[in-house]
């Protein structure tokens, strides 16, 4: 038990544990100290200076986000000199920060104009001194302003430390300072993976998803055009948080909006996600079994990770499930099945992902094998930030919309399906099924609790017959290396193998904490969004992908079976080595 | 983590000789920009391979320091002071007059290598002021005119 520590903020005495600092300790006297550079995710960098207090008996300001509580401290959160003194900081920020709100991806949605808002900041205080510095927007994913950028370090911080890939850097020094791809090139060309956890966590405009919404109002306008649209199982679990609601599920509410804005026929990427762990557990049986490729497995649904072993763990390749994402399988179906079903041409199709996650965007081109229907599979990837946007720009009254179902056989999904969104969940669907391909039968209790929840390495035993299986779940880039290192080291002293089956998400709590999910993300609101997919798979009648029945149906119609020529044509793909630095 | 790069010889054995010592990464580069004149980014790719350190954290020592230069030095070094006595006495002039002679800015070296502009401070000169170098040689109370001669005559060569 860690000591307990007794001060007083504000003259309100309180009992915190030792090692608590003053920002948190505020919290529980119902005081709330404003913050720029602090996140929940990150450690403190105090680099903006917001949050000073004074305490008693020094005549020091003392940042509340790094300074912990100390034995009798009384510490003053807010006086006349403190808030003018903030109100300086945000002040002297503006002074290098465009002031160009109006035409900014961030307006009404951006941390700095939060707090220039309530510190009723109306005039121009200091000069402005702009630095030209060139946006870069060579990702197709994630833009990069840094003219924008308040040198907060988030991003950089999440880049290096949360996510282990360095592709983003502050460089030079002093007012020179500026955020830049690794060894100042374009971002393309640096060891980003595309995850947008920086876009996620950056305060203001300086790091924003490609905006494609354009694109798709321009194909909705087109009538020569068969528009269709999928969204993501994380999706539904965030979409509220525009509107006001954290943790509800708007799966069906979904579906009716996607219809009113004008989409000819609405999917769900939880009926591919059923498809995925047919393919996956199937590889992992014939793993398992016939020995012919190596275990581990490894889940490959997330284009971040793919990237991110493409260029730094190149010898996990042949660990590597072939299979695709799901949307990549939705996006290739409807252009094969779902257009000979119907009997349209696939060159009218443009399909629409809507996507917790930036990388997607990526994803579509990033080889060959995203273009299986002979057309490139997915036409255009929305994060769900950019559907809030055109949700209110279509001037729909989403929390009255009546609910609507999705359009069979691509939107129909068991409980399997949809639990993809949360980190673990390919991990509990795939051993759902691969159980009964192994022993013949289904599981009496099909919830792994111990492949759910936020902690960063989540290992367990789990019994399939009489064999048991090791399995691995790692979210958050900064958490594969330690798995990875297991493999290789039972691999070069011959040991047994440390695990099975591993999956990995980029995002830390998988796609529910994508970068292109709604912004302040936190561990609790985490928790609620993953909480919203679980209860949708606890209220399915079916629970199992192998049981959706029109997962059989897909394969008595058109793939015959899992792993069938067909499929590895149209639902597999490749892996190659790429280099992390392309300049 | 794996990274795919040239190596050359020089750098690994450098590296080899630093590969133990803590901080090793400033005195590596210390070397490298005292052999080259500067950190070529092929160097700092196979730098950032043998020592297992990311480009990124390279690069943020090498443009935090300037000491470190990531452009290959000009043949000529020009050095115009500008500190408070040279200041006063027109330096500011010069400066203009090398950049509209040459067409770089400070730091930056000509197309064809031959010079390199470097604003510094007090060169210990004073009296001579506005003073400025080119390579050792110090050249004093140098007016706007004379700058098209002086810098011709490190062409002939």
């Amino acid at each position: 038990m860690a000591k307990v520590i007794k001060a007083k903020i504000n003259g309100i005495l309180l009992r915190v544990p030792e090692g608590t600092t003053i920002l948190e300790a505020a919290k529980q006297v119902q005081i709330k100290i404003p913050t720029l550079c602090k996140h929940p995710d990150l450690e403190p960098s105090a680099s903006c200076g917001i949050c000073i207090v004074k305490v008693k008996g020094s005549n020091k300001m003392l940042r509340a986000c790094c300074t912990p509580l100390e034995e009798a401290m009384e510490v003053i959160t807010h006086d006349p000199e403190i808030v003018e003194i903030r109100r300086t900081v945000i002040e002297l920020i503006l002074s290098n920060h465009p002031n160009d709100c109006l035409k900014c991806a961030r307006n009404n949605n951006c941390e700095l104009q939060k707090l220039t808002a309530d510190f009723g900041i109306n005039a121009e205080s200091f000069p402005q001194f702009l630095r030209d510095i060139p946006k870069d927007i060579s990702t197709n994913a994630v833009d990069l302003e840094p003219q924008k950028c308040i040198l907060c370090g988030r991003c950089v911080h999440v880049c290096q430390n949360l996510q282990d890939v360095w592709a983003l850097s502050f460089l030079e020094r002093g007012i020179h300072t500026r955020i830049s791809p690794a060894g100042d090139i374009q971002l393309a060309d640096s060891p980003c993976v595309k995850c947008g956890q920086c876009s996620a966590h950056c305060p203001t405009g300086a790091i924003v998803e490609q905006d494609h919404t354009a694109r798709v109002w321009e194909a909705l306008q087109d009538t020569e055009k068969y528009c269709v649209v999928q969204i993501a199982p994380a999706v539904r679990a965030s979409i509220g948080e525009a509107f006001g609601y954290t943790g509800r599920n708007f799966t069906k509410k979904l579906y009716a909006l996607l219809r009113r804005l004008g989409f000819k026929a609405v999917f769900d990427t939880n009926f591919a996600a059923d498809v995925t762990i047919m393919e996956e557990a199937s590889e992992f049986e014939e793993r398992l079994l016939k020995a012919e490729k190596p275990l581990p497995l490894i889940t490959t649904c997330c284009p971040s990770w793919v990237d991110f072993m493409e260029k730094f763990h190149t010898d996990m390749i042949e660990h590597f499930s072939s299979c695709k994402s799901p949307h990549e399988i939705l996006g290739v179906l409807s252009k094969t099945y779902y257009a000979q079903k119907n009997k349209i041409d696939p060159a009218k199709i443009v399909m629409v992902s809507i996507m917790p996650c930036t990388s997607k965007k990526y994803e579509i081109s990033r080889s060959e094998e995203m273009f299986a229907s002979g057309y490139q599979d997915i036409d255009i990837v929305l994060c769900t930030r950019e559907l809030a946007r055109m949700i209110k720009q279509a001037g729909i009254d989403f929390e009255n919309l009546p609910e609507e179902e999705a359009d069979s056989i691509l939107g129909e999904y068991s409980g399997a399906g949809v639990i993809f969104g949360a980190t673990g969940g390919v991990m509990e669907a795939a051993l759902r099924t691969a159980h009964y391909f192994i022993c013949g039968k289904d599981l009496k209790n099909v919830e792994f609790n111990q492949v759910r929840g936020l902690k960063g390495i989540k290992e367990a035993e789990i019994e399939i017959g009489a064999k048991k299986i090791r399995v691995a779940v790692a979210h958050g880039l900064s958490n594969v290396e330690f798995v990875l290192n297991k493999v290789r080291q039972a691999k070069r002293d011959n040991l047994a193998l440390p695990y099975h089956f591993i999956e990995v998400m980029a995002c830390p709590g998988g796609c529910i904490g994508g970068g292109g999910q709604p912004y302040m993300v936190t561990d609790e609101l985490r928790i609620k969004r993953a909480q919203a997919l679980y209860e949708d798979d606890a209220s399915k009648q079916i629970r199992f992908s192998h049981q959706n029945p029109y997962i059989k149906r897909l394969y008595e119609e058109f793939l015959e079976k899992p792993l069938s020529q067909k499929s590895h044509q149209l639902l597999h793909t490749r892996y190659k080595a790429r280099p992390t630095y392309r300049k | 983590m794996e990274r795919h790069t040239l190596l050359t010889d020089e750098v690994k054995q450098l590296v080899e000789r630093w590969k133990d010592k803590e901080g090793n990464l400033i005195m590596i580069l210390h070397e490298i920009q005292n052999h080259h004149g500067y950190v070529p980014r092929q160097v700092a790719l196979d730098v950032s391979a043998l020592l297992d350190i990311p480009l990124a954290r390279i690069y943020e020592v090498l443009t935090f320091y300037n000491y470190f230069k990531l452009s290959a030095p000009g043949k000529h070094r020009i050095s115009v002071c500008m500190g408070t006595a040279c200041y006063l006495k027109g330096a500011p002039e010069l400066i203009k007059e090398i950049k509209n002679i040459l067409h770089i800015e400070e730091g930056q070296t000509t197309k064809d290598g031959n010079f390199q502009l470097n604003v510094v401070r007090c060169l210990g000169c004073c009296g001579l002021a506005p003073v400025m170098m080119i390579d050792d040689k110090v050249y004093g109370k140098v007016r706007k005119q004379d700058i098209m001669d002086i810098l011709s005559s490190y062409v002939k060569e």
